[in-house]
């Protein structure tokens, strides 16, 4: 079984909701998140973040609809962890 | 999440709650001040039986409430869609799917409901000892003076929820909105005794 531990993703979002909450809500998007997210640009409508999120099995699309419904948009994903572990046992 | 934390979160990313709390204000003081010349109109002209000040008030009221109610309905749809196309152009997509996009359509009517319904429930309250005197029931002072007490109340409390708001002294603000609602009064005195 394949599972994914770690993407960063460079995300475009508006400026509501905050970080604060668009983290939160990342987070709530699957079980034992750990997300870290840095503002890397502020424009007048927008900011341009850099999102980690870290887990033992992350659902990306579960993480890519809740950016979505946020009004952010995932420009590109930069960096994955990906693990395998044997089904036996 | 439920309806009011929905309806905090969508105010929340629009930042409306100013815009709620001003329209509450505005047109709350509006149906106020519409229901306290009514009253004190016919308090000082020709006395109107109850029935007829009642027909008159409640038109009035809900005449503020349907103003109210599709005025901001119209320009706050116009408002969001703007805002909307404003965002999508800055984020190059498409945001209808998105809590923005529910913002934008659900957020007016949030707005337009706020704004219809505070003339409309302070008028109700201002026109209640009007009704409970029709039905009989005794009051300790005449019911139009009981109304327009209401109403002076009502006033003031409007006055003190801006101060609240604003940071300034909650009683100079309440103050400042009674003294309109007494100057109105002694207006409208004025004009009817001539």
């Amino acid at each position: 079984m394949v599972s994914v531990n770690k993407i960063v993703l460079d995300v475009l979002k508006p400026h509501q909701p905050n970080v604060l909450e668009f983290s939160r809500a990342i987070a709530a998007a699957g079980d034992n998140y750990h997300v870290h997210l840095t503002v890397l640009e502020v424009d007048e409508n927008t900011e341009t973040l850099q999102v980690v999120v870290e887990g033992s099995a992350i659902d990306f699309e579960a993480v890519q609809a809740t950016i979505n419904n946020m009004g952010g948009s995932i420009h590109s994903i930069d960096e994955v962890e990906v693990q395998s572990t044997s089904d036996t046992g | 999440m439920n309806l009011l934390g929905k309806a905090r979160y969508l105010l929340r990313i629009t930042r409306s709650h100013g815009i709620v709390r001003r329209y509450f204000v505005v047109n709350g003081f509006d149906g106020a001040l519409t229901m306290l010349g009514l009253i004190t109109g016919l308090l000082f002209g020709t006395p109107a039986d109850l029935s007829v000040t009642i027909n008159a008030c409640l038109g009035a009221a809900i005449a503020l409430g349907m103003s109210g109610v599709s005025s901001a309905y119209v320009s706050e749809t116009a408002e969001r869609r703007l805002a909307l196309g404003e965002l999508e152009a800055a984020m190059a997509t498409d945001l209808v799917d998105s809590a923005h996009g529910e913002a934008a359509r659900r957020v007016p009517l949030l707005i337009a409901l706020v704004n219809g319904s505070a003339p409309l429930i302070i008028s109700l309250l201002i026109i209640l000892p009007l009704w409970l005197a029709q039905a009989g029931l005794p009051l300790p002072v005449a019911p139009l003076h009981a109304a327009i007490l209401i109403a002076l109340v009502l006033v003031f409390l409007l006055g003190v929820f801006l101060g609240r708001f604003s940071g300034v002294s909650w009683l100079r603000s309440g103050l400042q909105t009674l003294l309109v609602a007494l100057l109105t009064a002694a207006l409208i005195f004025l004009v009817t005794a001539s």
